[in-house]
């Protein structure tokens, strides 16, 4: 397929007026499915959390999940939303092998919550109030895996795989209305909507929030006008942008594209769109369908939710902390500078750096080791920093025997590789591994005279004013030490000798 | 009289994935029109003041709790497919969505 046209980005921003809407469809993390009991798990061979109910055999019925109904609600409070005095489900027809019984169950005219708003905060403090329409339950659909084409994909496939596990997987779907006045900063604005969505549920824990699994999803509504026109430009709806790094990428192009084919005096085609992280670009997918042609009409075999007040403040009462305000107040009690923080927040590490903290260890050692030694072996071994085998506990261990003088950072880099590599607690590598710094002085002095016996023109220079000549004897004494002592105390005791 | 045309008819056949012909079309729309009459004379035994009935039975809130029960076996699961393969039901690949 030929590359599509891209008007430069600066130019675009300059000509058009971006307007984008966002839908985030949150996993909720429930023991059992929506409207079955089978096990809500991620993971498990295929086809075996399936019954009659999620794979749409003739006579089988659905009973609504209450924890799912619970969680939704609790979704809605948090994005500040008015839930609905009575909400219902209604069959969404279509015709596609991810739902066997060729409906899905959602809701369509009586959401369960609407009307809502959530704060969202840039990287340069810059603050964009988002509006929520509406977040609605519905079920997830199974899971197809094309065989055959090239690219594994669907164009060229000889046949389709289909598990029906993730099927029936409550799901709840937020979507805002449409954002006006991003400007230039409408991809970074996308991506953080959906960081904040994220990082909501996840600490609410009514989901596991892992993007990576497709806990949490965005599709990406993307549309121009020139700047002062009154109408909305013909939106595209770009699915499958699962990492936040591919929301904002997926945006960038669109509003790039779009103002391509706008300012050749071309028309924007109302269609749904596929993002391609691999290739960095979007890919026309079918015409949008009409609401309409899905032939909403209420599921018969279910009835209204009406949540008591009662229900609605019980759980109201269970929120978690805004996670914005969570961030001002962990900022001040760690005394982090600006760019310190946003270093920890984005990478992900407040949860790390605070039971780290509470585990014993200063902020500011917390933060170093998972913004550095931690981040850097996690980047080298390809996995997520929370995927290391190490807990903040562990971390806060060999932070409390550093600062008693136990260990130096080089050989507490050495306890951190022991965890990781399975041998134990810190305690149990530091014994096994035989590390701990030789405190001994005697040993150190001895090292030291036989590091200067070859070096003997070392101590005169030192005498000179040359104090960088001690680094050679230094190397020397920590080689024979096999790394295990503190360099800053064998420099003093250079330093001494050459009194 | 309801519109019902041609094309209508061929769009309702294509999201219902249902193969037509052409005399099939006409013969239907006609039919599908007297059926949307029908229907649409229901609007005229009932007042404006009678609710819209989605269930004939006043029920609400009727919940299960969360608890994961038996599932099915794969075998059993995938006993009536036509075909299956590596655990999962083989279908068409279907140019529509990816
Ligand atoms: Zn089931």
């Amino acid at each position: 397929m030929a590359k599509e046209q891209l008007m430069p980005y600066e130019q675009a921003i300059e000509r058009f007026e971006v307007v984008i809407g966002l839908e985030v469809h949150v996993e909720l993390n429930t023991a059992s499915k929506m409207f079955c009991g089978c096990a809500n798990n991620f993971g498990s061979e295929p086809n075996t959390n399936v019954c009659p109910t999620c794979l749409g055999l003739p006579g089988s019925l659905p009973a609504v999940n209450r924890k799912a109904i619970e969680s939704s609600i609790a979704i809605g409070l948090a994005l500040d939303c008015q839930i609905a005095e009575s909400g219902r489900f209604s069959r969404k027809n279509y015709f596609y092998p991810d739902l066997a019984k060729n409906f899905q169950t959602s809701q369509y005219d009586e959401p369960i919550a609407y009307e809502g708003k959530i704060s969202v905060e840039l990287e340069t403090g810059e603050r964009f109030e988002v509006p929520i329409e509406r977040a609605h339950m519905e079920e997830d659909a199974g899971k197809l895996t094309h065989v055959g084409g090239a690219t594994g994909r669907i164009q060229g496939a000889e046949y389709s795989l289909v598990d029906y596990n993730r099927a029936g997987v409550p799901l709840v779907e937020i979507v805002t209305k449409p954002i006006y006045g991003a400007e230039d900063k409408a991809p970074e604005l996308a991506a953080t909507y959906v960081r904040v969505i994220r990082d909501i549920v996840k600490a609410m824990d009514v989901s596991d929030a892992k993007m990576e699994r497709g806990n949490v999803r965005c599709d990406a509504n993307v549309s121009l006008r020139e700047k002062g026109a009154e109408k909305l430009g013909t939106r595209t709806e770009t699915k499958n942008v699962n990492s936040l790094r591919s929301v904002e990428n997926a945006v960038r192009y669109e509003i790039q594209r779009q103002a391509h084919i706008l300012a050749a005096g071309g028309s924007i085609i109302q269609e749904t769109r596929h993002w391609h992280e691999d290739r960095g670009h979007t890919s026309a997918g079918r015409p949008k369908s009409d609401a309409d042609d899905y032939r909403y009409f209420p599921e018969p075999d279910l009835v209204p939710v009406q949540p008591s007040l009662e229900w609605i403040e019980e759980i109201r009462k269970t929120l978690p902390e805004n996670p914005a305000l969570r961030r001002k107040r962990l900022q001040e009690a760690w005394g982090f500078a600006d760019l310190e923080f946003r270093d920890v927040f984005n990478s992900d590490l407040l949860d790390e750096v605070e039971q780290t903290v509470a585990a014993g260890a200063s902020p500011q050692s917390a933060r170093k080791w998972w913004t550095g030694e931690l981040a850097r072996l996690a980047n080298a071994q390809g996995v997520s920093i929370t995927e290391l085998a190490i807990t903040p506990g562990q971390v806060a261990e060999i932070q409390k025997l550093i600062d008693a003088g136990e260990l130096t950072d080089r050989i507490a880099r050495d306890v951190v590789a022991g965890v990781l590599a399975g041998e134990g607690e810190p305690s149990q590598v530091i014994e096994s591994r035989g590390l701990r710094v030789v405190t001994d002085e005697g040993a150190l002095i001895a090292a030291i005279d036989k590091a200067l016996a070859s070096q003997p023109d070392v101590l005169e220079k030192i005498r000179d004013g040359k104090l960088q000549a001690a680094g050679a004897v230094i190397g020397a004494v920590m080689q024979e030490m096999r790394g295990q002592a503190d360099a800053a105390r064998v420099r003093e005791l250079i330093l001494e000798r050459a009194k | 009289m309801s519109e019902i045309t041609p094309d209508l008819v061929r769009h309702l056949a294509s999201l219902a994935r249902i193969l037509v012909t052409d005399e099939e079309v006409d013969q239907l729309a006609g039919e599908l029109a007297v059926i949307v009459d029908s229907v649409a004379m229901v609007n005229q035994a009932v007042s404006g003041d009678v609710v819209a009935t989605s269930h004939p039975i006043p029920m609400v809130n009727v919940y299960r709790e969360d608890v994961i029960l038996p599932s099915l076996t794969q075998e059993q699961a995938l006993s009536g497919a036509p075909e299956s393969a590596d655990g999962r039901f083989k279908v068409n690949a279907i140019l529509d969505e990816d």
